[in-house]
């Protein structure tokens, strides 16, 4: 609000806006892959969001049981509508509704963006390694998207890799999109599969390794900004090895998934 | 299910300690108690249970900040926290 003194216009200072759940409605869904699923959400106050960040999902039963997990952010801080990827898992108590039952038009109760930390911004110089294992590459696609919306000289200045682990083909959440980014090439796209692979596989069959991110990562003089997501013995690993490549830990920024569900 | 899964970032904490300060702290640079090492909020360890959230220091494992809800109230321990920076 504005207030006028005088001749002058003094701008009070804003309020902190505080984090406040609100219902949020689903405007599409996506199934990306047999065990991921996109939903599109229209939330009424949304601040906007960084690259990066997520939100908090509660949901609550009718006899009051209450249930929170956090999930990422796919979507670019300027599509406006905000996507959540979220993988099923069996023995979740969230991810199944979220992935089987919501469906366009229902309401779900949110709160965010959260997150200072694990988040890119296109003013970060250096170029930007990003490394996924399984749906850890939710929040690597919102800044992968973000880099995409600038224009050619800015992404001239910012290099991107990304390194990807899934387990078979059919499980590479993105993957049109992905193909898309590498051919031709904005960004080098560098694929692992773990389990099974295509008879016509050219790219690695085996988990993220030291000899692996030797090949893939910058040398550490270049300083590139390094994200890791995944389940926390994939982020842990990597991180460790980028470290004993002389990468300094402080641009090695980790987000764990655990299990979640 | 093995432990090590059980274990996140401070990142993942960002929403209850939204509750608890005005402005987002992951990106917030914390000086751990136990051993002095200063380092993002959003790098320390969480280990998530039922009732609340506990964050410990990556290097010496110490409890730096416990969050937890019962009895309709939100109950914070930051006595592990020697110092906060938070960036403006």
């Amino acid at each position: 609000m504005n207030e006028t003194i005088g001749e002058r216009v003094v701008a009070s200072a804003p309020a902190p806006p505080r984090l406040e759940w609100q219902v949020a409605t689903v405007v599409s869904v996506i199934q990306e892959t047999p065990r991921a699923r996109t939903l599109t959400l229209d939330v009424p106050h949304w601040p906007g969001h960084r690259a990066g960040q997520h939100v908090d999902v509660r949901l609550v039963a009718e006899d009051g049981y209450q249930a929170q997990r956090s999930y990422s952010i796919a979507s670019a801080p300027a599509d406006g509508m905000v996507a959540l990827t979220v993988e099923r898992l069996d023995d979740g108590e969230v991810s199944p509704y979220l992935c089987d039952v919501l469906q366009p038009g229902d309401g779900v109760e949110v709160r965010g963006p959260i997150g200072g930390y694990f988040v890119w911004e296109p003013a970060q110089r250096g170029p930007l390694l990003l490394i996924a294992g399984g749906s850890g590459i939710v929040p690597l696609m919102a800044m992968l998207r973000q880099h995409a919306r600038a224009d050619a000289a800015a992404r001239a200045g910012v290099p991107v890799r990304l390194l990807y682990s899934a387990r078979t083909l059919d499980d590479v959440i993105y993957r049109a999109e992905l193909e898309r980014l590498a051919d031709p090439p904005q960004v080098d796209v560098v694929l692992t599969l773990t389990r099974q692979t295509p008879p016509d596989w050219r790219g690695y069959h085996r988990r993220v390794d030291r000899a692996m991110l030797e090949a893939v990562s910058w040398p550490s003089a270049d300083e590139p900004n390094v994200f890791v997501c995944g389940p926390t013995s994939l982020v842990e690993s990597v991180a460790t090895v980028l470290v004993a490549l002389g990468h300094d830990a402080s641009r090695v920024r980790t987000e764990r998934f655990g299990p979640t569900g | 299910m093995q432990t090590e899964e059980l274990r996140l970032d401070g990142n993942a904490a960002g929403g209850v300690l939204r509750e608890l300060f005005a402005q987002d702290v992951t990106a917030a640079l914390g000086t751990c108690a136990g051993c002095g090492t200063t380092g993002a909020v959003g790098a320390l360890l969480e280990y998530g249970h039922g009732m609340g959230t506990i964050l410990r220091c990556p290097q010496c494992d110490a409890t730096v900040l416990r969050i937890v809800r019962a009895s309709g109230q939100l109950r914070v321990d930051l006595s592990g926290v020697l110092f906060l920076t938070i960036p403006e």
